[in-house]
């Protein structure tokens, strides 16, 4: 379970979070939606760890426990898992390297033991096919001349992977062809599981046709304006978010 | 930008004295008298027992050296050295001369045992398959003091000796070609080292023979304020190939040591010689106090058709590296390469890179390098490309990539490119950037620290160049490369 708690936070002076409130139950989906620049993007990297924020007040739980002092591959290793709207390219390291390094990393610092090559192997080769990952892009250098699409199934196959309680979508469908789009909403949809929570960050109803959510969230100004079920995403299909550009009423 | 700022704060707190290899051994040494003069010369060239031509050869180098000025055209800064304050000959007591195994003083061996080269064939020879066994020539401070695998080597024909016994046995050879290369006019350094080159390593194949065993000298210089002046001359007759490691370990000095080597190449048509450098001499402090210069003059003759010298260096010892293998290609269709990773950190300085020059028609050259900046260290690539007016067709493709860690080093590169032969082809490419905050932050994300993150980034900036080291050394210079950037980053 995922608790954001009365989250503030600014970046060199400007407010971006704004004593913003969220909970996402376990095995729940819930889809995050809103304008340009209402800090959907800022929320992820927050809850993900990244350092360019000043937290100034509020806290986010994961499963309970507070994350606020972790470093990001501490995070990950408690089961956050963060897909980018970008996914980064690394240059002269395989594929298959970064994945063993990354799930072995994360075994180790739980103190699992870690996976033999075969094992690692065969767990590597039922997720890709599902992705429609070819073996050859494996063996290609991380990210690295893929296409849009590529990148987002390599981003969903690390997911498959890792197998997070908790993961982030950040802009999943930005950038996707309707094939390409049908393909990464398999991969989300077949992670579906009783313990484990999504919060899907889109712009569009598009995605939520294939992930279907059990709530959505509307969000601007830097907190949640409006909360509901499914239908709340195809209601702002059609009005668009008008209602939220302007400055929220004092309450 | 917190991580980066982490980053600098790991960096200024870098203990550069975690040097793996910096433990002295108290070994009984001979030594010449402080200082360099024509005695000097003459006491050297009389330990080794020379013929006069090579005395000759020595005291005509240090006549033109008085003559010479210090090259200060490389972007490293130290102050001025003292070449009186040095000694030019040193060796262990017990090692007068090359010896067999059995002869060898159990000191050193212990010596060669802590710093992990197997000089005992029979605990080479464990658990390693023939075929890649190696033969190790080990040069401690001046003097070689074993070589192995030397009857094996025989069997083949090919000759692999301490240079200074193959002035005795293999006269003709050594007069042949020493200096041929690199003339004892070449530069300062080469100058100097030609004056009182101590020992090193010979090696000839004969027409036709790949030698069986990679060949492969570790150098370490243990005494105190000792120069260590090494000459290695290897010649690939004609259809044959060798290939060969040279590994290098100092232990840590507050006072900085001279290190002035002279390396020539010499490959006949048809041949192949692959000469790899894992060198990782100390290189000094966090304050840069103490440590390394490494003035080295390497350069490979492609002197029949068809020939090919490839260079394949990883630098990440040394205070100062002023180091530019080369490839003169005189053969029609020979080939040179030169693939390079240079490590800097702390406050090390490193100037180096290549030199290709095209003479023969249809020559190709490669240049690969991978420069990776750290600390308040600097690192510059310096190289240059020639075509002459006769070499039609020749070729080269140069790519020059700079990794920058943190915000107080330097990364430079200074490439040279002149042809004089208009159907010439040369390709340029180079980059600088530095290890994002995007890329460690998604490596972090994903469950690796952020050191795990660097490695690993780093590891696939000089991959094209790991490819290239025999196997063994790319294990080793892999883990070098982990060592070098401990506590580099945040």
């Amino acid at each position: 379970m995922l608790e954001v708690k009365n989250l503030s936070v600014s970046i060199n002076g400007r407010k971006i979070l704004d004593d913003l409130d969220l909970t996402v139950r376990d095995g729940e989906v819930a889809a995050l939606m809103g304008p340009n620049g209402s800090g959907k993007s800022t929320l992820s990297h927050v809850i993900a760890g990244r350092k360019d924020y000043m937290v100034e007040s509020g806290d986010i739980l994961l499963n309970g426990e507070s994350l606020l002092d972790l470093e990001p591959d501490v995070r990950a290793a408690k089961g956050l898992f963060l897909a980018f709207q970008y996914p980064i390219e690394i240059p002269g390291v395989a594929t298959l390297t970064f994945l063993k390094a990354t799930v072995n990393a994360q075994r180790k610092r739980r103190g699992q033991e870690e996976l033999s090559t075969p094992d690692f192997m065969k767990r590597v080769k039922a997720a890709a096919n599902k992705l429609k990952i070819s073996q050859e892009m494996l063996k290609r250098a991380l990210n690295v001349g893929f296409s849009g699409g590529e990148k987002k199934r390599m981003d969903i196959l690390q997911m498959a992977l890792l197998e997070p309680s908790f993961a982030i979508l950040d802009e999943t469908d930005s950038g996707l062809d309707i094939d390409a789009l049908r393909v990464v909403a398999g991969g989300v949809n077949a992670l579906r599981a009783p313990g484990r929570g999504f919060l899907v960050i889109t712009h569009y109803q598009r995605l939520l046709d294939y992930v279907v959510p059990d709530t959505v969230h509307v969000m601007a100004h830097g907190r949640i304006m409006r909360s509901g079920g499914k239908e709340l995403a195809v209601e702002l299909e059609k009005s668009g978010y008008r209602d939220y550009n302007a400055e929220p009423a004092v309450a | 930008m917190a991580a980066v700022q982490e980053t600098v704060d790991r960096v200024k707190a870098i203990d550069v004295n975690e040097y793996k290899y910096g433990y002295c051994f108290d070994i009984e040494s001979d030594k010449a008298p402080k200082g360099l003069n024509e005695e000097t010369v003459r006491f050297i060239s009389a330990k080794k027992n020379e013929p006069a031509w090579l005395t000759e050869w020595r005291l005509g180098a240090y006549r033109r050296w008085l003559t010479m000025t210090e090259p200060r055209w490389a972007r490293v800064d130290y102050p001025k050295i003292d070449f009186q304050d040095i000694y030019y000959y040193s060796a262990p007591k017990t090692a007068a001369g090359p010896k067999s195994l059995e002869d060898v003083d159990p000191e050193l061996l212990k010596v060669y045992a802590k710093l992990g080269i197997p000089l005992r064939e029979q605990e080479a020879l464990a658990g390693i398959s023939p075929d890649r066994r190696i033969a190790v020539d080990a040069v401690f401070d001046s003097v070689s003091v074993v070589t192995t695998f030397k009857e094996e080597l025989a069997k083949a024909g090919v000759i692999f000796c301490p240079i200074s016994e193959a002035v005795h046995s293999h006269p003709e050879l050594v007069q042949k070609y020493l200096g041929s290369v690199v003339p004892t006019t070449d530069n300062y350094y080469a100058t100097l080292n030609s004056a009182v080159f101590s020992d090193g390593s010979f090696v000839y194949v004969p027409p036709g023979v790949r030698c069986p065993m990679e060949l492969s000298t570790y150098f370490r210089i243990n005494e105190q304020n000792t120069g260590q002046f090494e000459r290695t001359l290897i010649i690939a007759d004609k259809g044959s190939y060798v290939s060969y490691l040279e590994g290098c370990t100092a232990p840590k000095r507050d006072e900085n040591q001279l290190h002035a080597a002279v390396v020539e190449l010499i490959a006949h048509d048809d041949a192949e010689i692959k000469y790899s450098t894992v060198q990782n001499w100390y290189p000094g402090d966090a304050d840069g106090r103490g440590g390394i210069y490494n003035f080295v003059t390497k350069r490979g003759d492609c002197r029949g058709a068809n020939s090919k010298i490839s260079w394949t260096q990883v630098e990440t010892g040394s205070a100062i590296t002023w180091k530019y293998p080369s490839c003169i290609l005189r053969g029609d269709n020979s080939r040179g390469e030169f693939y390079s990773i240079a490590i800097s950190n702390g406050r090390q300085q490193v100037d180096s890179g290549t030199k290709m020059i095209h003479l023969g028609k249809n020559t190709t050259s490669r240049v690969i390098s991978k420069g990776i900046s750290a600390g308040r260290s600097q690192n510059t690539y310096r190289g240059q490309i020639s075509a002459h007016r006769k070499a039609t067709g020749a070729r080269n493709f140069t790519n020059c990539d700079s990794l920058l860690i943190g915000n107080s080093c330097g990364a430079h590169t200074v490439p040279y490119i002149e042809s004089k032969n208009p159907s010439a082809q040369f390709e340029h490419e180079a980059t600088t950037s530095k290890i994002s905050e995007d890329q460690l932050f998604f490596c972090m994300q994903r469950g690796l620290s952020a050191e795990e993150a660097t490695a690993l980034i780093v590891n696939g900036f000089v991959r094209d160049v790991l490819q290239q080291l025999p196997m063994e050394f790319a294990v080793e210079a892999q883990k070098l490369i982990a060592i070098s950037l401990e506590g580099s980053v945040g």
